[in-house]
């Protein structure tokens, strides 16, 4: 049985000035699959990300989510669609808690924010925490967002996004940040997450260890284009990939 | 409204929107480089005005021409003076810190401002119209205007801002004040003193509406609210030229001059509200103004 | 803000029994406090907008429009009753602040502020110039309307406003710090820490925004009313930029980063005001102009933020 296409990419193409971040990019996604992105700097992987959520508009092509065209869309209509994004820098309320930014994520996902009981007092705060525990930082829960070290700021950034209860999660680099020796705990968690809440994941990464083992799809960026798409297994051994992508 | 009321109205507009510029340029020039929005300007400006005549009774007596190098030499007073304490002990500690602190504090000098000059200069309306009682009347396709008014005021506008110009295109001192404005850290690390580039900028900014405050005295009675007005006024031309604009200034200045001026004519009631309404249409369509870079879009 | 500091309660609390026992043993404080509180409540609405971020240098026109509200209704109506002049005050400003709303939300920072600043010229231009509506620049009088059907007199009247002045003050003071505890308070306040992100979340930045710019819009209708009802008259003067920028200066005074700063800053406002106004008449405005310098100076989280240094350094010397 043929897998459901989640996202649709097709003809992407922009550029800044002289600098083609997208020379014709056509995906797919498919529902259940950990697809990873890898590449060099500045081949455009993050220009994806930002395309397939709405932030930037394409000069040409289109991007479509379960059949329905989201190319000129907003961020926050994607969003409300199904896509939620964990960011390479985390993009955090600093000057709130964690558990007040997790509330406001399930606020938001709720529709119609309350302006008059407290945030404290919502329904959601166990899921929550719940959440924040999944991804291990739950004994912060508490703390300003702005005290975290990075690499909790970046858990809690995809905390955040997985409180959107989305359909397909965008990751930029999730475990960049993270001491080598938990990226294996975190993304195992992820992961395992992940296929119990049927969520799609589409991440990019740099550390080849992690894609080798938690990603069932690879596709290989260069130069705003897609250079190779396949397994794991298959694109690691292309000596193209190697020499150019991961410099071996 | 006929000929002769248009061509009144025409030169009214040129005659006010000379002085409207030079207050508004010098805000503008402020913002450009300090990014403060002064609101004390209005301040200097009435001040400007408020010493010319002071100095203007003085010299008076012993020739009425004296009267011009006294308007000269009280806007210099001002700017210089007053404009470069407030700069160096007031604005100075507020660098950096947020954008309101350093706003409120020029709305702090112009409390103290506002109040001095009542202190200082009274209520009671002044009359000093010596200087443009010494020039001759002119006529303009058959419309008689004094030539104080519609050639001294628009000649000074004019020479400042070629004046203004050439000296932050072609002079070193200029190139320096445009280095600090678009890259503080920069300058300073090639040895540009950055606190003097500011100081001399708030003078200069500070002299213009003083400048303007001055030519200002012979053609209107000076009155406590003058330099509340202009500051309001002043933002209004600056903002919808787009703050930091010296060229566009000068049209926003001529533009709302000439509206107002037209305005007086034929429905009164309106004329307070034409600089505020442009605003608001400009800024709704344009927030940087008619001259403002529109901003690159975001990544 | 975070969990809210034992102490401003206490404060807060004294605040409000203060101001409702002492004008009973100072008469001539009945009227300074009614003040105090009315323009607090229009502060509110300024530290609503701060904790977004953004400053708006136009409330004024709300607060006029609240004003004027009143002072139509008694001039071309007639009879007056506070409640209702309250209510007119409420109305006139939520739809004039929803109307304006739907146009500044769109800019942020120094165009926010602008372009409020523009609405409201706009607004006292023709305040000032349309005389046969508005009476120009002398304003409208504003007659000592009725509570409920009963008339006072003067000395008995500037109690009964105090009274309703307060009783408004401290639902305004409970009703702010409420939304602020509330989700779309706290999506208020992540507009200015990033507004990227709460797009990310599927939340309008603008609708939100939008909400507490309607509130606070509202805020300050039913401060002008107070202040119309107070003073009794409604003056051009009311929306005037130097007007806006006295809240937003109250504001600062006060501490924007908690709803308390409103009635701590507008406190100390009025008070330096009243009597520097007594013993030096004619230099209350300088004085007002040094101590904001001395606060921005030394103290820029205002009074509040006077007392929290005070603890933390006697927390730090233990």
């Amino acid at each position: 049985m043929m897998a459901k296409v989640l996202l649709s990419a097709k003809g992407i193409e922009i550029r800044f000035g002289g600098v083609i971040a997208a020379d014709g990019i056509d995906l797919d996604v498919y529902e259940g699959e950990n697809l990873a992105i890898i590449g060099p700097n500045g081949a455009g992987k993050t220009t994806f990300l930002n395309v397939s959520t709405g932030y930037l508009r394409p000069q040409a092509g289109s991007v479509s989510f379960l059949g329905r065209d989201i190319t000129a869309q907003l961020p926050r209509t994607v969003t409300r669609l199904g896509i939620a994004r964990a960011f390479q820098i985390p993009q955090l309320f600093l000057d709130q808690t964690v558990m007040e930014n997790m509330l406001i994520a399930a606020a938001s996902l709720n529709g119609h924010p309350s302006g008059f009981r407290a945030l404290s007092g919502l329904p959601q705060v166990s899921e929550m925490t719940r959440l924040l525990d999944l991804v291990g930082v739950g004994q912060f829960a508490g703390r300003k967002a702005r005290e975290l070290p990075e690499g909790q700021r970046k858990l809690v950034d995809i905390a955040l996004a997985l409180a959107l209860k989305p359909r397909l999660l965008l990751m930029d680099e999730p475990t960049s940040g993270v001491a080598s020796s938990e990226k294996f705990g975190i993304m195992d968690i992820l992961t395992r997450a992940l296929a119990r809440e049927k969520v799609t994941s589409v991440f990019v990464e740099h550390d080849m260890d992690v894609v080798e083992r938690y990603a069932n799809r690879v596709a290989v960026w260069s130069m705003g284009k897609i250079q190779k798409i396949g397994t794991p297994v298959q694109v690691l051994a292309d000596p193209k990939v190697r020499e150019h992508v991961i410099g071996i | 409204m006929n000929s002769t009321l248009a061509i009144l109205a025409v030169l009214d507009g040129i005659s006010y929107a000379a002085l409207v510029f030079l207050v508004s340029v010098g805000l503008s020039l402020i913002f450009g480089v300090l990014r403060i929005v002064n609101v004390a300007h209005g301040s200097f400006y009435a001040f400007g005005a408020y010493l010319a005549a002071t100095f203007s009774f003085a010299v008076a007596p012993l020739s009425p021409w004296l009267t011009y190098p006294a308007l000269l030499a009280a806007a210099i007073v001002i700017g210089v003076v007053c404009g470069g304490l407030i700069e160096r002990f007031l604005l100075r500690p507020v660098y950096g810190r947020d954008d309101v602190l350093q706003l409120l504090i020029t709305f702090a000098v112009f409390m103290i401002m506002d109040n001095l000059q009542r202190l200082i200069w009274g209520v009671q309306p002044i009359f000093a119209a010596e200087p443009l009682k010494l020039l001759p009347n002119i006529s303009v396709f058959g419309v008689t205007y004094t030539s104080y008014q519609v050639v001294l005021l628009p000649c000074v506008a004019v020479l400042t801002l070629i004046g203004l110009r050439y000296f932050l295109r072609h002079s070193l001192a200029g190139a320096v004040i445009l280095a600090v404005t678009e890259d503080r850290e920069a300058a300073t690390a090639i040895g540009i003193d950055a606190r003097r580039v500011y100081l001399v900028t708030f003078m200069i900014g500070a002299s213009l509406a003083a400048l303007g405050g001055a030519l200002a005295l012979p053609t209107t009675s000076l009155v406590p609210g003058m330099g509340t007005d202009m500051i309001v006024l002043s933002f209004a031309v600056a903002a919808t030229a787009g703050l930091g604009q010296i060229e566009g200034a000068a049209v926003t200045a001529l533009m709302i001059g000439l509206a107002r001026a037209f305005i007086i004519y034929i429905q009164p009631e309106f004329e307070v509200l034409v600089p505020y309404l442009i605003m608001v249409l400009v800024l709704l369509v344009r927030p940087y103004g008619l001259f403002g870079a529109t901003q690159l879009r975001k990544i | 803000m975070g969990r809210r500091p034992k102490p401003i309660t206490l404060a807060a609390v004294l605040f409000f029994l203060a101001a409702a026992i002492a004008p009973l043993f100072i008469p001539s404080w009945a009227t300074l406090v009614a003040l105090i509180l009315a323009k607090s409540i229009v502060v509110l609405g300024i530290i609503l907008l701060l904790q977004a971020g953004q400053v708006s240098f136009g409330h004024a026109m709300f607060f006029a429009c609240g004003a004027y509200a009143a002072a139509f209704w008694g001039k071309y109506v007639g009879g007056g009753d506070i409640l209702l002049y309250l209510l007119l005050g409420a109305v006139s400003s939520t739809v004039f602040g929803l109307i304006v709303g739907l146009f500044v939300v769109r800019y942020r920072e120094i165009f926010f502020g602008m372009l409020n600043l523009a609405f409201s010229m706009v607004l006292w231009s023709l305040l000032e110039k349309m005389f046969s509506y508005t009476n120009g620049a002398d304003g409208i009088r504003v007659a000592r309307p009725h509570l409920l059907g009963m008339a006072f007199t003067p000395e008995t009247f500037q109690y009964v406003v105090l009274y309703v002045s307060l009783l408004i003050a401290i639902v305004a003071f409970l009703g702010v710090q409420r939304y602020l505890d509330s989700p779309l308070g706290h999506m208020l306040r992540a507009i200015k820490s990033n507004e990227t992100r709460l797009e990310y979340l599927g939340t309008s930045a603008r609708r939100v925004l939008l909400v507490g710019y309607v509130f606070s819009a509202f805020l300050g209708g039913i401060g002008g009313a107070l202040v119309a009802i107070i003073q009794q008259i409604a003056t051009p003067e009311f929306g005037f930029w130097t007007k806006s920028g006295e809240f937003v200066f109250i504001a600062i005074l006060g501490g924007g980063a908690h709803a308390f700063g409103a009635f701590a800053g507008a406190a100390m406002f009025e008070a330096v005001r009243f009597y520097a106004a007594a013993h030096l008449a004619n230099a209350w405005q300088l004085i007002l102009g040094v101590v904001l310098i001395v606060i921005i100076l030394y103290a820029p989280g205002g009074l509040i933020g006077l007392r929290q240094r005070g603890k933390r350094a006697k927390q730090g010397a233990q």
